[in-house]
């Protein structure tokens, strides 16, 4: 059967995701509400502006039906996402859902003068006012380095990038293919 | 799948959201806390200037420094049309993102100014299609309506939204051999109205700036299309800034949700900013005619 991957829609980068989860065999569900929250076998975490969507959580009563879901099912945070999964956050700290044991330290590249390409996993993607994730916690796998930074990593049913594959080739993304594909974790 | 470039990349990052116009760090601060995705640092809102008349520059630095040292969120200051030494000093100071705004008085009646020479992402005003595409020939990686700014009336962004959607139907519904004589009809690069036609949607991210002052006006612009809204005066020209600002940012969250709408639309408890009746305003000062 398709797999469902909902995308929370609260704010920021959803609609790009759409043909890399399709070439990934899956189908893509833009998620705004606990029921569609529900209604999703796994969850990406776009990215966006991670402030406003903590806001937004808040506002719509969504954070309880999100901070279990992230628990329960398969979750990929893109940057602002990843923010939101990371157990503390930096410059300057913020509540997170906490489900990934690293710190994410936002902007920490700088500012968009500094969003550049890098090579991950042998292919350019693109760095946005990127995040850098550290003091991984025991049990964090790291899945792809840009240069020593850990960019790519892992840890039960979540998972985080700092860089956004959904804003280049090839389709789907080796990150995509990893989250949405036929091999995907259950 | 097309390469999305790190300054449309950006804006890809905004949308949904509601990017403010704020004057001192104070306001930065109440946007962010009001879920704003990005904040316009200005040393007057529109409708102040429209007020002061005279000429209208770019911030002083100073000003936009202490905006930027004040929230995590992306900071966009304006420059004149065509002042690309004004864009050069943006750059250098490390803004996020530059509109070439005719909110400001324009510096260069010709010419917009040559984006791709920058690496700091530009935001253009476009009341049609052909606009629209001119300012994506010279490197603009975001456009937004015009609007008539700081007058708190919709009625500009609407006609500019449904002058674009229209024209877009228009030109994916062509033959591929009317497509040059609409170029030149258009005054738009003919690649680029391939490239619109190939993707059935303008080349980069389209928001609605100008006149903004209500949930529901942030709904309607969403609805017709808009990816993200600019509030400009609206926010910090009503009774009731932050509560103005998170209902703003709600209604857009779920522009196509009327009940979540009145939810936000209900909670506010001062004014809206006053708005203006657009035949008050004198043909020469209307800000949305700057620029071609």
């Amino acid at each position: 059967m398709t797999r469902t991957i909902g995308v929370l829609a609260l704010q920021g980068c959803v609609e790009p995701h759409r043909a890399h989860v399709e070439a990934a065999g899956a189908r893509l569900l833009a998620v705004k509400t606990a029921a569609e929250i529900a209604a999703a076998d796994a969850l990406i975490l776009p990215g966006g502006e991670s402030t406003t969507m903590l806001r937004l959580l808040r506002v719509f009563g969504l954070w309880d039906a999100l901070a279990s879901a992230v628990r329960e099912k398969p979750v990929w945070g893109v940057c602002a996402g990843a923010i939101l999964l990371a157990q503390r956050v930096e410059n300057p700290t913020q509540d997170s859902l906490g489900v990934l044991p690293m710190t994410a330290i936002r902007n920490a590249y700088g500012r968009q003068r500094e969003s550049h390409r890098a090579q991950v996993a042998g292919h350019p993607v693109a760095f946005i006012r990127a995040p850098k994730f550290a003091d991984l916690g025991p049990g964090v796998e790291v899945l792809a380095r840009a240069g020593a930074e850990p960019v790519w990593v892992r840890h039960g049913n979540a998972m985080a990038t700092a860089f956004h594959p959904e804003l280049s080739g090839p389709m789907p993304s080796p990150v995509h293919r990893a989250f949405a594909g036929p091999h995907a974790l259950p | 799948m097309t390469e999305i470039s790190l300054k449309t990349g950006l804006a890809e990052m905004l949308k949904g959201g509601v990017i403010m116009d704020v004057v001192t760090p104070e306001q930065a601060k109440i946007a962010e806390g009001a879920g704003a995705v990005a904040v316009m640092a200005l040393e007057r809102v529109p409708s102040d200037i429209r007020a002061a008349g005279g000429v209208a520059r770019m911030s002083p630095p100073a000003l936009v420094e202490a905006v930027m040292a004040s929230v995590s969120i992306p900071v966009m200051a304006k420059c004149r049309i065509g002042h690309f030494a004004e864009a050069q000093v943006l750059q250098a100071l490390g803004v996020d993102y530059i509109d070439e705004s005719e909110v400001l008085t324009p510096a260069d009646e010709d010419n917009h100014i040559d984006k791709h020479a920058f690496t700091v992402p530009f935001v253009c005003g476009a009341t049609c299609l052909g606009e629209a595409l001119r300012r994506i020939g010279e490197g603009a990686a975001l456009i937004r309506t015009k609007g008539e700014p700081g007058t708190g009336n919709i009625v500009e962004a609407v006609r500019h939204l449904r002058q674009m959607n229209a024209e877009l139907r228009r030109v994916l519904a062509l033959d591929e051999g009317e497509v040059m004589a609409e170029a030149k009809r258009l005054g738009a690069p003919f690649e680029l109205l391939r490239v619109v036609r190939r993707e059935s949607r303008l080349p980069v991210p389209n928001f609605a700036a100008g006149g903004i002052a209500t949930p529901a006006d942030a709904a309607l612009c969403m609805q017709l299309g808009a990816q993200t809204v600019f509030v400009g005066s609206g926010i910090f020209k009503s009774e009731d800034p932050a509560g103005t600002a998170a209902a703003i940012v709600k209604a857009t969250a779920f522009y196509n949700d009327p009940e979540k709408v009145l939810e936000a639309a209900r909670a506010l408890t001062g004014a809206a900013m006053p708005g203006l009746e657009l035949g008050t305003i004198e043909a020469k000062d209307k800000m949305s005619e700057r620029g071609w």
